[in-house]
C-alpha cells in the first residue's frame, strides 16, 4: 500500500524546515535552493503554501523522458530520476504541468521528489504537521473528518 | 565548517568588493555574529569616530549556525557605531536574509567608506558588485525590495534595505529585510543611509555544512522538542505572539504609559493579543491574519495583520489595505501605551509605516510619547508640530506623524531626532526616557527592578534584549525572582547579559531562551563547529563579548555616569498597581553589578578581568 505526501497550507508557518531537511538528505548540506519541495509565500493573502511532486500515476515526466531515466519505485510509487541515465535535456521539465521537476545547474541533471525511499524528510521536519505522509487512498481523510464533524454539529443544532 | 570562512569587504568610497578569509582565531574567541563582528569593528575603527562619517564601518554578520536546520537559525545582525547612541550597536534580525547571506558563502560583509552616489550591493554566491541605486533612492523599503527582485528577474533574491527615513537621517532608522523583519535599534539603518548604501540583495545557493551532520541533526531535534513542549515557545508565542505579554505586564504594574508618567495603561486590553484575535464589527475578521515563522523557526511568533478597511487610516488609502507584518508587543506598547492610544487599527497602521519606511517602532513611539508630554505641557504647540494636535491618546496624530517621520518631513524630522535630542532641543531633557540616547522599551524599571539595571548597563543603550530578566522576575524562567526586589538582581542581570551575548553570536534567536538554557545551545554548537564547545566556554565567550563592548563604549567617551536612569524612575514612585510607591533601586544595584563584573567602582573593567578574558 502506497503513501502520499499530504499538504495543508493552513498549518504552514513558512519556516522552511522542510526545504532545509530535503536539501540535507539530497545534497548533504543545508541548502534550501536545492530542495525538491518549496514553500511559496503569498504575501497579499498571508498564506504559506508548500508544494512538491504529487507522483502522478501516469507521469508526464516519465513518458516524456527520451533516455528512460525516470522510473517508478515499486515500493513507494515515487517517480525516480536515474542520474546515470539522465542527460539533462530538460524535456521532462517542459512536460510536467506542475513545475515540480527541475534542472540542477551544478550536476547537469534534473531533480525531483523521490519520497526519500518511503521516509520523506520534509514530513519528518515539519513542526506543524502541515506536511504529512499518509495512506495514498485517503489524503482527504482529515478534511473529510472535519466536514463530518461540521455536518454533525449542524444537524444537532 | 559551520562558518563559511569568508568575509566580503566592500569599500564604498572606492567601489570595490574583496574576499578575505575569516579570522578563525577571533571566531574561536567570539563565536560569530554579535561577538565576532564587534571584535572586527573594535579592531578596525576609532571608537570616537562620528557614527555618520565615512570612517565608521557597518558589518552585516551571521552566526556559525545561521542557515542550518537548528530551530530559529536564520539570524543575522548589523554591527556598527550607532547613530542614535554613539555607542556600540548590534541589531539582530530574522526573516530569510541571514540564511541567504550564509548560503552565498559569506560570514560577514564589512562596509567601509561612503559611496559617492546611491548604490546597492548585489551578491550571487562568490560574485559581488555595487550597482546604481539612484532609481531606488527616495523610495520605500517595500518598493525597493520589489523593484530589485523585478530588475534581476529573480523572485528568490533576498533583500535588506533602508527606507526614506534612513536616507534622511532619522536617528533610529532600521535595516529592513524580507519586507517586515528588521535590525531595528540604535540607528543602524541611519549609518547605512549615511554611506549612500540603499540595499543589499543576495542570492545564495552554495549550502551550509556542519562538523558532524548526524550528531547535529540529533542535537537540533532534541532542542526542537524542548521548544515544542514548552508552554511559552510551544503554545503562547505561536498563538498570541509576544503580544501575550501586554496584559501580564500591565497587571504587574510595569507597563510604562504616557511617557512613563504612569505604569499601567487603562487601554491595555484594547491593544494586546486578545484585541488582535477579536472579530471586528465592520468585516467580521480579526486584525491578525496568521502567525508566521522566520527561517528555520519552529516557534513562529511573527504576526501578519490586516487593517480594518473602514478605519480612518486606510479607508481612502487602498495601498495600505494590505496584509503585512503586524504588532509585536514592543511595537504595540510604544505606539500605544507610551502614547496613551488604544486604537489597535491605528497602531497597526503606524507599524506598517515603520515597516515600509524602516523606522524602529520602539524609539519612534517613545519619542512621540515624549513629544506628547511636551505638547500637553505647552512646550510644543501646533506651531512647531505643523498643526498636529499632539495630545496623548490622539490616534490620528500618531498616524500622521508616523508618515511624516517615515519620510523625514515637517515635524517628522524633529520626531526623527529621537527623544533625547528632541527633549534637549525644547529645554526638557528630563522628559526623555532614555539611556545612552536610546529609548526605553516596554517594561518599567520600577515594577521590574532587574529591567532598570538592564537598561542602565546595556551596552547599546536602553534595551530589553540585552538581559531579559522579565523571564525570571515575571515568568519564572529559569526560576522566579521578586520583580519588586532589587536585591540579587545584579547577579541575575550579569548572568542574562553573558548568556544572551552567546545566543546573539550563534545565529539563533533569543526567544528560544524562554525554553532553552546554554545546556541546550552547547550540544548544537558543539556538533556544528570545529573544536569543543562546552557551556563553560560559551559563558566565558559571553562575558568576553560584554567586556569588549564595554571597552568600546568607554573608549568612545562613555563613563560609569552614563549607566543611569532618568529621574522619573529614580525619584517619582509608581502611582498604581503592585509597584505603587516604588522607585528604581539602581543606586544599590549598580555598585554591586560593577563588583560582580570585576569592574572598578567607576565601572571600568579591571586589568585582571580583561586579561582573564583576553580582551
Amino acid at each position: 500500500m502506497h503513501k502520499s505526501l499530504s499538504i495543508d497550507p493552513g498549518k504552514c508557518t513558512g519556516c522552511l524546515q522542510c526545504e532545509i531537511a530535503c536539501s540535507l538528505d539530497n545534497e548533504g548540506t543545508f541548502n534550501p535552493s536545492k530542495s525538491r519541495i518549496k514553500v511559496f509565500t503569498f504575501e497579499a493573502k498571508g498564506r504559506f503554501v508548500p508544494y512538491t511532486c504529487t507522483q502522478c500515476a501516469e507521469a508526464w515526466c516519465l513518458e516524456a523522458c527520451p533516455t528512460h531515466a525516470i522510473t517508478i519505485d515499486r515500493a513507494t510509487g515515487a517517480k525516480v530520476v536515474s542520474d546515470t541515465l539522465c542527460v539533462g535535456c530538460k524535456v521532462c521539465t517542459i512536460a510536467c504541468p506542475f513545475g515540480t521537476i527541475n534542472f540542477n545547474q551544478d550536476t547537469g541533471k534534473v531533480v525531483k521528489c523521490d519520497l526519500c525511499e518511503g521516509e520523506p524528510e520534509c514530513a519528518k521536519a515539519c513542526p506543524t504537521e502541515a506536511i504529512t505522509y499518509v495512506d495514498a487512498d485517503w489524503t482527504g481523510l482529515d478534511k473529510m473528518r472535519a466536514s463530518a464533524g461540521a455536518a454533525d454539529a449542524a444537524a444537532q443544532a | 565548517m559551520a562558518w563559511a570562512g569568508k568575509i566580503l569587504r566592500v569599500n564604498l568610497t572606492e567601489g570595490t568588493c574583496k574576499s578575505e578569509p575569516l579570522n578563525m582565531e577571533w571566531a574561536n574567541a567570539y563565536l560569530g555574529q554579535r561577538g565576532l563582528a564587534t571584535k572586527y569593528l573594535t579592531e578596525e575603527i576609532d571608537p570616537k569616530v562620528d557614527p555618520l562619517s565615512p570612517e565608521n564601518k557597518m558589518i552585516m554578520t551571521t552566526g556559525p549556525l545561521t542557515g542550518t536546520c537548528a530551530s530559529t537559525a536564520g539570524r543575522y545582525s548589523v554591527v556598527t557605531k550607532g547613530a542614535l547612541t554613539g555607542a556600540i550597536a548590534c541589531s539582530n534580525s530574522g526573516g530569510f536574509f541571514g540564511n541567504e547571506m550564509k548560503n552565498a558563502g559569506w560570514d560577514q560583509i564589512i562596509f567601509e567608506g561612503k559611496s559617492p552616489k546611491p548604490v546597492y550591493l548585489f551578491i550571487e554566491n562568490d560574485k559581488a558588485e555595487l550597482l546604481d541605486a539612484s532609481a531606488h533612492w527616495g523610495t520605500s523599503v517595500w518598493d525597493t525590495e520589489e523593484a530589485i527582485k523585478h530588475n534581476h528577474g529573480d523572485p528568490q533574491i533576498r533583500v535588506a534595505s533602508i527606507g526614506i527615513s534612513g536616507e534622511k537621517g532619522v536617528k533610529y532608522a532600521c535595516v529592513v529585510n524580507d519586507m517586515h523583519r528588521a535590525a531595528g535599534r540604535s540607528g543602524v539603518g541611519t549609518v547605512m543611509g549615511s554611506k549612500n548604501l540603499k540595499a543589499v540583495a543576495i542570492r545564495g545557493t552554495k549550502g551550509v555544512s556542519v562538523k558532524d551532520p548526524k550528531r547535529f541533526v540529533q542535537a537540533t531535534n532534541d532542542a526542537k522538542k524542548v521548544l515544542a513542549e514548552n508552554a511559552v515557545t510551544g503554545e503562547g508565542l505561536p498563538a498570541m505572539g509576544t503580544q501575550v505579554l501586554m496584559n501580564v505586564i500591565n497587571e504587574v504594574g510595569a507597563l510604562p504609559t504616557r511617557n512613563h508618567r504612569d505604569s499601567q495603561f487603562e487601554g491595555a486590553n484594547d491593544i494586546g493579543a486578545e484585541a488582535m484575535l477579536k472579530e471586528r464589527e465592520s468585516d467580521g475578521k480579526p486584525n491578525l491574519v496568521t502567525n508566521a515563522a522566520c527561517f528555520g523557526c519552529t516557534i513562529a511568533c511573527g504576526r501578519i495583520s490586516e487593517i480594518d478597511r473602514t478605519h480612518f487610516s486606510v479607508a481612502e488609502r487602498p495601498e495600505y489595505q494590505i496584509i503585512s507584518g503586524g504588532l509585536e508587543y514592543e511595537a504595540a506598547w510604544a505606539l500605544g501605551a507610551a502614547t496613551g492610544i488604544n486604537d489597535i487599527e491605528a497602531l497597526t497602521f503606524a507599524n506598517f509605516i515603520c515597516n515600509e519606511q524602516g523606522l524602529d517602532p520602539i524609539s519612534f513611539g517613545a519619542t512621540v510619547g515624549a513629544a506628547m508630554e511636551m505638547f500637553e505641557d505647552g512646550v510644543l504647540t501646533t506651531k512647531e508640530t505643523g498643526g498636529i494636535e499632539l495630545t496623548f491618546g490622539n490616534a490620528k496624530a500618531l498616524c500622521d506623524i508616523a508618515e511624516l517621520t517615515g519620510r523625514g518631513e515637517g515635524f517628522g524630522a524633529e520626531i526623527g531626532l529621537g527623544s533625547k535630542l528632541l527633549c534637549e532641543k525644547y529645554g526638557r531633557p528630563e522628559l526623555s526616557m532614555t539611556v545612552k540616547g536610546q529609548e526605553f522599551p516596554a517594561y518599567d524599571g520600577r515594577g521590574i527592578q532587574g529591567m532598570g539595571l538592564t537598561y542602565a548597563t546595556s551596552n547599546r543603550g536602553a534595551c530589553h534584549l540585552r538581559s531579559y530578566t522579565v523571564a525570571s522576575e515575571i515568568l519564572g524562567i529559569p526560576e522566579k525572582t521578586d520583580p519588586l526586589e532589587s536585591d540579587g538582581k545584579a547577579g541575575l542581570v550579569r548572568a542574562f547579559q553573558d548568556a544572551t551575548a552567546v545566543v546573539d553570536s550563534s545565529g539563533m534567536c533569543v526567544f528560544t531562551t524562554f525554553a532553552w538554557t546554554l545546556e541546550d545551545f552547547a550540544p548544537q554548537i558543539d556538533a556544528a563547529c570545529e573544536g569543543e564547545w562546552t557551556v563553560e566556554r560559551l559563558l566565558e565567550i559571553g562575558e568576553r563579548i560584554w567586556n569588549l563592548e564595554r571597552q568600546f563604549n568607554l573608549a568612545a567617551g562613555f563613563t560609569g555616569k552614563d549607566d543611569n536612569l532618568p529621574a522619573r524612575l529614580m525619584k517619582d514612585a509608581a502611582k498604581t498597581g503592585p509597584a505603587e510607591g516604588k522607585t528604581s533601586g539602581l543606586d544599590t544595584m549598580l555598585p554591586e553589578y560593577y563588583e560582580i563584573r570585576g569592574w572598578t567602582p567607576e565601572g571600568v573593567p579591571s586589568n585582571e578581568t580583561l586579561s582573564r578574558l583576553g580582551v
